[in-house]
């Protein structure tokens, strides 16, 4: 592996681990907050799912980095700015619609990023993906249901989910965004060319969103910055919790 | 004509590296390390242990996660490690691979009827449903084989199974997902 494949591969794994964390933290901030304890476990579940995969991308980046670090340092020891996850996943949990639509939203990007992504010339991210293949499905199952719950549900119901599809819209595009890093990789072999998903995710949540009764957002703007450290302020207050009992007790064990 | 049962394949290579001389004895002994989850099955039946070499007095396991974040993967790592300095092999390294990913194939006949006497239905008490996924309906009961059960919860008490009840017996039950 030359030199500047190898400090991309550590970038994107490392890109790829805190899309995972964030995500699966805010997920998890619904534990005990269900609307009943079956959902309440499911979303314990889908949690857990994306911190275990958060926590291989982590093992690999720690071993590509090779300076000491492990995972643990990799989750817990940096700041908001030098986290470069997509601001899609730090958006704070909002009412269930909001968490249900960002879910689908991400859900769909899974569907089509991990099969591509198994395909890598990497080993070891191409070993994570076909892990996270099997658990996405399930993933998604469940979030179509919940939005076209949801959707075509209750007058209330349809209101709050539209208003959390207007709210994300302008996150998603940052999803099919190509930066030098990405690129050097995607013509490697190792890392996926997520423009070419665009289509693809489109057409399935439109698909998804038009059984749920809700409406395409037609207005276009557009938030970016995760990929280079400019965060929303979401992230700072969700990583003060998350990191303060290690930071507080470091090595500490239970 | 007799048809013969076939082993799955997967099954078949596992058992070919118990069969390994040099390790017999290793593989015997972390029997007795079960799934802290389900303490019916042993890490051996689940499928989680996947290799086990002598590097001189070095003892190197080789296990693989059921789940990206199955909780209990620690805990296991850490239960090889107590039976194998029990049994006095105090130099012990644990490698987790990743790759090929676990599949409930690797589960052992005897692990599949263990998990049923627990009273949890084994992968292959469901038919998947089109998209491959754990049905809504129709798995095995494991407390009076009932086939009229149906899906509670997609997500049960861990990730590897899902929450069914019976209609005939009424009792609930979890099913070990096929993956
Ligand atoms: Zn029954």
């Amino acid at each position: 592996m030359s030199e500047a494949i190898k400090a991309a591969t550590l970038e994107y794994t490392t890109r790829l681990g805190d899309d995972s964390v964030v995500l699966g933290h805010r997920i998890s901030e619904w534990i005990s907050y269900g609307p009943f304890l079956e959902e309440d476990i499911a979303y314990g579940n889908v949690s857990l799912d994306y911190i275990g995969r958060a926590r291989m991308f982590y093992t690999y980046a720690a071993e590509l980095a090779n300076d000491g670090r492990d995972e643990d340092d990799f989750a817990y020891m940096r700041n908001d700015r030098e986290y470069r996850n997509l601001l899609l996943m730090e958006m704070p949990k909002g009412d269930f619609a909001y968490s249900q639509v960002r879910q689908l939203f991400a859900d769909v990007y899974y569907t089509y990023l991990l099969p591509e992504l198994l395909k890598s010339k990497d080993e070891t991210l191409s070993a994570i993906a076909a892990k996270a293949i099997k658990e996405t499905k399930y993933h998604l199952r469940r979030s179509r249901d919940w939005v076209l719950r949801l959707g075509d549900g209750t007058e209330e119901s349809h209101k709050r989910t539209q208003k959390a599809v207007d709210a994300l819209w302008g996150y998603t595009h940052e999803l099919f965004d190509m930066d030098e890093t990405e690129q050097l990789l995607a013509d490697a072999g190792i890392g996926v060319d997520v423009s070419r998903l665009r289509d693809a995710w489109l057409a399935k949540v439109t698909e998804i969103l038009t059984e749920a009764t809700l409406t395409l957002p037609t207005e276009e703007w557009a938030v970016r910055g995760g990929r280079i450290g400019y965060h929303t302020e979401n992230l700072g207050h969700m990583l003060t919790e998350m990191q303060i009992v290690h930071r507080s007790f470091p090595g500490c064990k239970w | 004509m007799t048809e013969i049962p076939l082993m799955p394949v997967e099954q078949y290579e596992r058992l070919q590296l118990r069969s390994d001389e040099a390790v017999k004895d290793l593989w015997d002994l972390l029997d007795a390390v079960k799934d802290p989850e389900v303490p019916a099955l042993s890490l051996w039946d689940l499928g989680v242990l996947r290799d086990i070499k002598r590097n001189g007095k070095q003892i190197v396991v080789t296990i693989t996660p059921t789940y990206s974040g199955c909780p209990a993967m620690n805990a296991m790592a850490e239960d090889i490690t107590q039976a194998l300095n029990d049994a006095g092999f105090s130099d012990v390294e644990i490698k987790t691979s990743l790759a090929p990913a676990w599949s409930s194939e690797w589960m052992t006949q005897e692990g599949r009827r263990k998990l049923r006497n627990y009273g949890i239905a084994p992968p292959e008490d469901a038919e998947l449903d089109e998209d491959g996924l754990t049905p809504d309906a129709h798995a095995l009961c494991p407390h009076c084989s009932s086939r009229n059960t149906r899906r509670i919860s997609e997500f049960g008490s861990t990730a590897c199974k899902a929450l069914f009840q019976c209609n005939d017996c009424n009792e609930p039950f979890d099913y070990f997902k096929k993956i």
